[in-house]
């Protein structure tokens, strides 16, 4: 019998009232960006943000509850740009998109941080948490300290997977890999990038889920993401349903799946019906497994969305999930 | 070259030498702050500031802005968009089948409210005639209008009702040829599309260039069509752009010190260029010898009867004070060198035929 867990994949648009209180208190330039280090104002402004989300995923039904990642104003570039050993320099596009972060430059040794697990320590009503993965943050980042690529994608798995193992309690690990798709690894490069997840995912005791999005991973680096040590590999089928669904065909999935099938970067809302008819689609093309959890998720990171309609989507995401299993 | 001369109706009776390197601008400017807090009162319930206040309030810094140009000497000059909050939201406010769900990120505590197609878009009412009729009504020099263009329009917005985002472009294409129309009817004569998404998805050249056709479309031939596009590599979208049916592609160069500028002397630029000479992301005023070695940067490129003159981008991120003082030096730098080219003390990199 399959599990269908709703959750999502975090980095959860600001409560308007807190993006004009935090641009109030914080400005509006790259010097003004968080740094790790808040005024007792703006934390606790944060903290009310937070309570927000929270209670709009219970209140949605949802089965995986994040924090939010409310204060990762540079998206997934976050864990680096509030490091010490890192400068924040000019703003970069964030991928294809008309998003921009700050360009992290990695100038020292990427000690443990303990960002992400404080912030995550702030939710005990969490049990899912979510980071980069290690190829998508080595990717967003320039290194000006390690010196070659696969040192540089080695110290950051080892700093992440640092982070992910200080985080309290979770259920479940979301691994966001867009950089799988958007500027997929090389020949040689892509058996390291599945190693890199490999450690991270070994350094955590919870279920681990690595998402990727905007596309289908190329056939070459998805077999080797099949060797990383992971519960469930995560695929966009709002971008692009029929390559994603023939790397399952003819690579094979984890035991467990996690589907994007609400579109995080627009407004139409789907019904639960719709959401439904996605999941069970996937279930069909894929005939000769069960899987134990199916994890429904939006495709991207839900930031990009006006928070009416963000809401709209986790409701409709609770919805369809308790369908399903009552179906 | 098969398409009209429709720079030179825009040359000053007066001017002072027989080269004349078109000044403009791209379009936006700072807005006063006091129009800021007049925005605010009208929403302040307490107080008795309504909306007749606060139109009265656009106009006056419309008026001060196209002042502040004529007075740096642009020859020709735009009201810096003082009715415009936002290049996508204030186009969308007046098209039918958009609707506002509230602000989205850009980057840090930057956001927008972008704007969701909800329904098949429609022409509803004009969109910039008022202004232009407005900004014309205080000055004597040439007002250029400037739209964002379609596909700007179209991938700035979420889109909930079109199968792809070209098809929401073409129909966004057809509106802006309807307002062009209105706007050449009130008398205007020089247009700007502003296509500043073409940069990040240069591989959709061929949708802008559709787009263009049917903006283009049974606009008389005096009427000079502009493109402006900006912060991308260039390389992905020319020489292709050149077939586009536009007089003028003005373009943001300073900001990289022209290190881009070797594309448009690979393949001969047959248009006219309007060249961007100061840099909107500094806010120190460039020199006019510098300026001018800026301008000299564009003869590589076009011949000077074929330059136009112009910052990089919109002004409107910049202390209004230095906005101003880049203009000035900008003018000053044309001038000068428009007496330089009438004694043929400059050469001209331009070496084409």
């Amino acid at each position: 019998m399959t599990e269908v867990i709703a959750t999502t994949t975090g980095l959860f648009p600001l409560p308007d009232w807190a993006k004009e209180e935090l641009s109030d208190l914080k400005g509006h330039q790259k010097d003004d960006l968080i740094s790790g280090e808040e005024s007792e104002e703006i934390a606790s402004a944060y903290e009310r943000a937070r309570s927000d989300v929270i209670a709009a995923q219970t209140e949605a039904g949802l089965d995986g509850i994040v924090e939010g990642q409310l204060r990762w104003d540079d998206m997934l570039a976050h864990p680096l740009c509030v490091h010490d050993n890192v400068d924040t320099r000019g703003i970069v596009r964030y991928y294809d998109n008309n998003n921009f972060y700050r360009e992290p430059v990695v100038t020292g040794e990427l000690t443990p941080d303990g960002d992400v697990a404080a912030e995550l320590s702030a939710a005990p009503e969490a049990n899912q948490a979510v980071l980069p993965g290690p190829y998508s943050l080595a990717d967003l980042a320039t290194d000006e300290y390690y010196g070659d690529e696969t040192t540089f994608l080695g110290a950051v798995a080892s700093f992440l997977a640092e982070e992910a193992g200080s985080l309290p309690d979770v259920e479940t690990l979301f691994l966001l890999e867009p950089s799988l798709v958007e500027n997929p690894p090389e020949e040689g490069v892509d058996e390291r990038a599945s190693d890199a997840i490999d450690t991270v995912a070994g350094a955590i005791d919870a279920d681990v889920v690595v998402h990727s999005y905007w596309g289908a991973i190329p056939e070459k680096p998805y077999a080797h993401l099949m060797d990383a040590g992971v519960d469930a590999i995560g695929f966009d089928f709002v971008s692009d349903h029929e390559s994603n669904i023939y790397n399952i065909q003819e690579y094979g999935t984890k035991d467990s799946i996690a589907l994007g099938v609400v579109d995080g970067q627009n407004t139409l809302v789907e019904t639960p019906a719709e959401i439904r008819e996605r999941i069970n689609w996937v279930r069909e093309n894929v005939p000769a497994q069960e899987f134990e959890t199916v994890y429904a998720t939006p495709n991207t990171e839900l930031f990009y969305l006006p928070v009416n309609k963000f809401e709209a989507k986790l409701e409709a995401l609770g919805a369809a999930a308790a369908e399903e299993e009552t179906a | 070259m098969s398409y009209a001369d429709t720079r030179e109706q825009f040359r000053p009776e007066d001017h002072p030498t027989d080269h004349f390197l078109l000044t403009t601008v791209v379009g936006s400017y700072p807005k006063p702050k006091w129009l800021n807090r007049a925005k605010e009162l009208v929403d302040d319930e307490d107080r008795d500031f309504d909306e007749a206040h606060l139109e009265e309030a656009l106009d006056d810094a419309s008026r001060l802005i196209t002042d502040e140009h004529v007075r740096s000497g642009l020859d020709v000059v735009v009201d810096g968009e003082m009715r415009r909050n936002e290049m996508v939201e204030y186009f969308a406010h007046r098209i039918d089948g958009y609707e506002f769900n509230g602000p989205v990120k850009v980057w840090g505590h930057n956001y927008f409210d972008k704007p969701s197609v909800a329904d098949e878009v429609a022409y509803d009412e004009p969109w910039l005639v008022d202004e232009f009729e407005f900004t014309t009504g205080v000055t004597n020099r040439p007002v250029k209008v400037p739209i964002t263009g379609p596909y700007t329009l179209a991938s700035w917005s979420f889109n909930e009702r079109y199968d792809t985002e070209a098809e929401l472009a073409y129909d966004l294409a057809d509106l802006v040829n309807e307002e062009i129309e209105q706007l050449v009817e009130a008398g205007c004569r020089y247009i700007q599309i502003d296509e500043p998404a073409l940069a990040t998805t240069p591989d959709d050249h061929a949708i802008v260039g559709d787009c263009l056709e049917q903006i283009a479309d049974g606009v008389p031939e005096d009427v000079r069509l502009g493109l402006h596009v900006c912060y991308g590599d260039y390389s992905r979208i020319y020489p292709e752009i050149l077939e586009y049916p536009v007089h003028e592609y003005d373009l943001e160069l300073a900001n990289g010190d022209y290190e881009q500028l070797d594309v448009f002397t690979e393949t001969e630029f047959t248009k006219d260029l309007a060249l961007g000479v100061v840099d909107v992301h500094t806010a120190e005023i460039e020199s006019v010898k510098r300026i001018k070695r800026n301008i000299r940067k564009g003869f590589e490129v076009v011949p000077p009867e074929r330059l136009t003159v112009s910052p990089d981008c919109g002004l409107k991120l910049l202390p209004r004070e230095i906005a101003y003082g880049k203009m000035e030096n900008m003018v000053q730098a044309a001038r000068e060198l428009e007496a330089e080219l009438d004694a043929s003390e400059v050469d001209v990199g331009y070496a084409s035929e």
